[in-house]
């Protein structure tokens, strides 16, 4: 009977202690986990203007806080991808002799399309579309 | 006056003696015994580990007097170190080339550990312990590598904390955690700087310690061969007292360390690169530290897709699985009736070295 009592005891103390343990580490566990910083919504963004980019030729321009590769393949056609490279997050480039994009990081190259050409990247990048507003050249998430 | 200082100082030991015990640790020294072999070389790589971690935390406190953990003064400071503070160049180069050849001394001391058969019964937690010490050593050059904010040590952040993002469940929380948020930015380079000065240090001396009590406990290991070819000759193992003889090979195996650090951090200055720049692309020949070349290259050779599994998590896969399986080496490098399989264990050591040398060297020149 006494014994049957002790046991009871051990496990009312025992949880306790386990419980408040729990209660310390649990406050400074959450405290790791940065907290979601809301990021102001861009969804199109005036990146500069179209006289100053030459056919054949790409880099990189700010979309909100996010790189993207502008590309201006000819006279008329533009191109803009998310700089981020599928593989493993680095940011990719326009070769202009190649007329490809390519990650230097782990040699993976992508088509005028976005597509994989070869190398590592497991899928295309994510694309937008550009508008050319007189001079002025827009890039806008594809709705 | 002589009579009086010999009997100050005779009144002085025997205070000290009273209250610090010290005839104890004279008695543990003078019965400390290193064994002595062909291979006993070897056994000055633990040590020189050591003395590489104490420059380390030296020249790091130095550092920590002028270093700014925010991506607007990072670079600049570190810039201001190497051409404003004086010698500030030397000991940021001297950090810089000793966390390189400490780890190298510790994959040293790891290889030697693995080719002498000295993990065996009863030093598997020693191993292990070993093995926690190289992969702390691991994440402060990881983390240690970010610190100048320069474009190379940036990309290197974005590959590496991607990868630990790739993980199946725990890996985009883990990302986070590492990251300080979604992408590499500010609040990474804050924590790694917390990482680099103030977790990874104390994790690092209290595996440091547990590694040091166990040494400390069961001796030096004596490798298989050395004790059977005594044993077949019925002679006792030759040995040299830890204490000075050891000790004082110890301390010019540290001392020409020091040298070789010194000379190739006064004639190789460290160089600090382009500041990061999250709009600039990766540059050409990017590459990480020589000690993550091997799985760099593994990397970059993978395909996209390897059947319906994408190729960086097949890696990731396998490294991770390579890892558990070398840390678990004590358990698998003896068979049931306790015999050690030496040739399974050299085998693996040597597969093992023939691919961080060749990847490593892919990844340099390729």
């Amino acid at each position: 009977m006494a014994e049957g009592r002790r046991n009871i005891l051990q496990w009312i103390l025992g949880g306790g202690f386990a419980a408040s343990i729990l209660s310390f580490v649990y406050p400074a566990i959450r405290f790791m986990n940065p907290p979601a910083v809301p990021e102001a919504a861009v969804n199109e963004a005036s990146v500069g203007s179209a006289s100053g980019w030459k056919p054949n030729s790409g880099k990189i321009v700010r979309f909100g806080s996010r790189p993207v590769l502008l590309i201006r393949a000819s006279e008329s056609e533009w191109r803009a991808y998310s700089a981020i490279c599928t593989h493993l997050n680095c940011t990719v480039q326009y070769q202009e002799a190649e007329r490809q994009i390519w990650c230097a990081c782990h040699n993976g190259f992508y088509d005028l399309n976005g597509r994989v050409v070869s190398g590592p990247p497991p899928r295309p990048l994510e694309e937008y579309t550009v508008r050319v507003r007189g001079d002025e050249v827009v890039v806008a998430r594809r709705s | 006056m002589r009579i009086r200082l010999g009997e100050a100082s005779e009144s002085f030991r025997q205070w000290a003696e009273e209250r610090l015990g010290l005839k104890e640790v004279r008695d543990f020294l003078a019965h400390k015994k290193v064994p002595l072999h062909s291979a006993t070389i070897w056994y000055y790589f633990g040590g020189i580990t050591l003395f590489l971690f104490v420059i380390q935390v030296l020249t790091g406190i130095l550092l920590l007097l002028y270093y700014r953990p925010t991506p607007a003064e990072a670079y600049e400071s570190v810039q201001f170190i190497m051409t404003r503070v004086e010698f500030g160049w030397l000991v940021r180069s001297i950090h810089s080339w000793s966390a390189n050849l400490m780890i190298l001394s510790a994959f040293i001391h790891m290889f030697s550990v693995v080719f002498l058969h000295a993990y065996r019964r009863p030093r598997e937690v020693t191993w292990l312990s070993g093995i926690a010490l190289l992969g702390l050593s691991l994440a402060f050059g990881f983390s240690g590598y970010l610190l100048p904010w320069n474009e190379i040590s940036y990309f290197a952040t974005k590959v590496g904390t991607d990868m630990a993002a790739s993980l199946p469940w725990i890996g985009e929380p883990l990302a986070r955690f590492l990251r300080g948020g979604d992408d590499v930015g500010g609040a990474t380079l804050t924590r790694f700087f917390g990482f680099h000065v103030a977790v990874l240090p104390g994790a690092m001396t209290l595996f440091l310690l547990v590694h040091l009590a166990l040494v400390q406990k069961f001796g030096i290991s004596v490798p298989p061969k050395v004790e059977e070819a005594a044993q077949q000759n019925r002679q006792p193992l030759a040995q040299m007292p830890f204490f000075p003889n050891f000790f004082l090979r110890e301390l010019m195996a540290w001392y020409a360390a020091l040298g070789v650090l010194g000379s190739l951090a006064a004639l190789f200055p460290w160089e600090l690169g382009v500041k990061a720049d999250p709009f600039a692309p990766a540059p050409a020949g990017i590459r990480p530290e020589w000690y993550f070349l091997a799985p760099f290259y593994t990397l970059k050779l993978l395909p996209s897709h390897v059947w319906f599994i994408e190729g960086e998590l097949l890696g990731l896969m396998a490294f991770t699985l390579l890892g558990v399986f070398w840390a678990m080496l004590p358990f698998w490098a003896v068979d049931r009736q306790g015999a050690v399989r030496t040739r399974l264990v050299t085998g693996a050591g040597v597969a093992l070295l023939a691919y961080l040398g060749t990847f490593s060297a892919l990844g340099y020149w390729r």
